[in-house]
């Protein structure tokens, strides 16, 4: 370690937050961006599955509440952005590099919404993942990054809530809609379940990224958190998670559970979830379509600004 | 074209080669009389009114605000790190600033 | 039941529900990401005024049916929302040449039924007009940056103005439950609000270097239930579940 590095690691170590014009070592500013914007990303391709039910939800009030939550996600990606712009790239370079498939998001978000259980299934767990990786964010060593994560637990609050709403009412409905949201955990448990990552032993960034505490818990911590209060919700709701294996152990003090398909988890990163082409096609459609408008209002701005200075 | 002279002469050379791409401002809002504003996040626009609008939609969904400035993110001059201790340090040796730094007899009240 | 006012307020609820059906197909699809907020926001907020008229709606009829019923288990031809908001989003700025004209021509109605004889109206009203405002102060917005814009942009906003002036005619035609509303106090006489609307439209479009279209045969018919070919598709994908499931709880 140079002497800027350690003290910079003392810093962190003792709880001193870094802020966007602090000496940073390149590998913290690079791997705050890649994990930012990947964040970012999710956010942003996450409004997707679930948009796809906005104009068919039930009733005028779950219509609501749905266009109010991908409402979020699209505020919470524009937050992110702006946390990881304070590290010196800009907004575009990083959608440049979603588009062009050089940047990953959460890959829960590769596979499809068939049912509007899934709605349900999508709050209550993926939200619910997510949060529990979020929370602990809020405490992390960047400034800009901590304050954003505060802000976007704060509105992910119902989130959750509103997901393990549907699957109540769906549970206490009728034999088709019971069976409906039984489907739907039965899909979207094991996506779920990996979306805390690779385990630890497998993990690349793990280590250095706790010392740097832009990760607090590694992956099997926070998956063993998530496995444990959604267990119990399932019982309560009378739905069984896909899953023989799981069971309490009471040595331990947690939930057993099986192993992973993690052929499958790699096979879904590396672009062969059923729906990777038609998110980044989506994407991309919207951010060319949209060109002509950017381009519209910046010329507006520029023709403005020179007729003010005249 | 004579008609872009004065945007191109602006100091900002990356928002020349990004000329459609819209600017980063920030964005400051008073969640309540009485208290100041506070830089609640950034966002891109390509004006100020519409920064404003946009500020509006993005950072007070929730009632946060009664009142919103924006600032273009190039128009801030910041202090530098490296300058901390010239520009902060001064301040910590006068603890004569600290009403603590005064002793006070017992018996005298109100002061 | 008082059948012109039921008449008159689901019409109103229909044109937020319809045109808020509308906005939220572009939730993830927005120009960009700022954008995409703002829109979202619009569309939330109609669905809300949409809620408020709908169930105001089911109490006057009386017959035990609610803002879900109405909104989900009417056909085509019990729907009276005026043309211009059932007309497909398109590029952007033909969902802003749309959202200009109801925005405008939604906020003169709101400001005269502020003043309503019925207190419920007045009252769904004065909290929906202040929304509106801020809406008609975007879209006009819009017009202006992409009429005044790149060529490009100026194109396709006067295509988008001229393409869906034909729509507009019907905003301000009476007919008898408007004539019934008007004459007890109850509502605007809608061919009042077409002057301040056309001057409005003029001054708009002549700062966004925009030209007004010009005289054309105006459509009519959807407050009568007669709708154009894309309403029909946008009531089975939005009704689709509960005519799947019938007389489930979601």
């Amino acid at each position: 370690m140079t002497p800027e590095e350690r003290e910079f690691q003392q810093k962190i170590d003792a709880g001193i937050k870094v802020e966007p014009k602090d000496w940073m070592p390149e590998a913290y500013r690079k791997t705050l961006i890649r994990q930012i914007s990947q964040h970012a990303h999710s956010e942003i391709v996450g409004q997707l599955p679930e948009g796809n039910w906005i104009t068919r939800a039930p009733t005028l009030k779950r219509k609501a509440i749905l266009l109010a939550k991908v409402q979020d996600e699209a505020g919470h990606g524009l937050y992110l952005y702006g946390a990881a712009e304070t590290l010196g790239i800009r907004r575009d370079q990083m959608i440049e590099d979603l588009l062009a498939g050089k940047a990953k998001y959460s890959s829960v978000f590769n596979y499809p919404t068939l049912t509007w259980a899934d709605m349900g299934a999508i709050g209550w767990l993926v939200d619910g993942a997510a949060i529990i990786n979020q929370i602990p964010l809020c405490r992390c060593s960047y400034g800009p990054y901590a304050r954003g994560m505060i802000r976007i637990c704060k509105e992910e609050n119902f989130h959750q809530r509103q997901g393990f709403d549907i699957m109540f009412t769906l549970t206490r409905g009728t034999p088709e809609q019971k069976a409906m949201a039984q489907d739907a955990l039965n899909r979207w448990w094991w996506p779920a379940v990996m979306m805390h990552g690779p385990s630890d032993a497998e993990s690349k960034h793990s280590a250095q990224s706790l010392q740097w505490k832009i990760k607090l818990f590694s992956n099997d911590e926070l998956r063993q958190k998530f496995i444990d209060q959604i267990a119990p919700q399932a019982e309560y709701l009378g739905l069984t998670i896909p899953d023989p294996e799981l069971k309490w152990n009471p040595e331990r003090g947690h939930y057993d559970f099986g192993a992973i398909d993690w052929d499958e988890f790699h096979n879904v990163i590396r672009g062969n979830g059923p729906c990777n082409r038609d998110r980044l096609r989506t994407r991309k459609e919207a951010h060319e379509a949209g060109a002509w408008v950017r381009e519209g209002a910046a010329a507006y701005a520029r023709k403005r600004a020179i007729r003010e200075a005249a | 074209m004579p008609e872009n002279e004065p945007f191109e002469k602006q100091p900002d050379s990356l928002e020349d080669r990004h000329a459609t791409d819209w600017p980063l401002w920030e964005i400051f809002i008073r969640s309540q009389n009485g208290l100041a504003h506070k830089h609640a996040g950034s966002l891109h626009a390509p004006d100020a009114e519409m920064a404003l609008k946009n500020a509006r939609d993005v950072y007070t969904r929730r009632n946060e605000g009664v009142s919103i400035w924006v600032v273009r993110s190039s128009d801030i001059t910041a202090s530098s790190p490296g300058e901390k201790e010239i520009l902060f340090e001064p301040a910590n040796n006068k603890v004569y600033r600290y009403p603590g730094f005064y002793p006070v007899p017992d018996e005298v009240k109100n002061l | 039941m008082n059948q012109a006012l039921f008449t008159y307020l689901v019409r109103l609820g229909d044109n937020c529900l319809i045109l808020s059906q509308r906005l939220a197909e572009w939730c993830g699809h927005g120009p960009a990401l700022e954008e995409d907020i703002a829109l979202t926001n619009v569309a939330l907020d109609l669905l809300g005024h949409a809620r408020l008229w709908l169930s105001y709606a089911a109490e006057v009829e009386g017959s035990g049916r609610d803002e879900d019923q109405l909104a989900y288990l009417r056909d085509a031809g019990e729907f009276q929302n005026v043309l211009l908001v059932e007309q497909p989003n398109g590029d952007f700025g033909v969902t802003m040449a749309r959202q200009f004209y109801f925005d405008l021509w939604y906020s003169l109605l709101l400001r005269e039924l502020r003043t309503s004889r019925d207190e419920r109206i007045a009252a769904i009203a004065e909290k929906a007009a202040k929304e509106v405002d801020y809406h008609l102060q975007r879209s006009t917005d819009w017009v202006i940056r992409l009429g005044d814009g790149t060529p490009e942009s100026h194109e396709r906003m006067q295509r988008a103005l001229d393409d869906l002036w034909m729509y507009t005619g019907e905003l301000f035609q009476m007919d008898a439950p408007d004539t019934e509303l008007r004459d007890r106090g109850t509502g605007p006489n809608l061919e009042h609000l077409r002057e301040p609307w056309l001057q409005h439209v003029t001054k708009t479009l002549s700062e966004a270097t925009l030209s007004v279209p010009g005289e054309t045969w105006m459509q009519r018919g959807g407050k009568q239930g007669v709708h154009t070919e894309n309403l029909g598709y946008i009531l089975a994908e939005m009704q689709f579940l509960q005519r799947a499931y019938p007389g489930a709880q979601w």
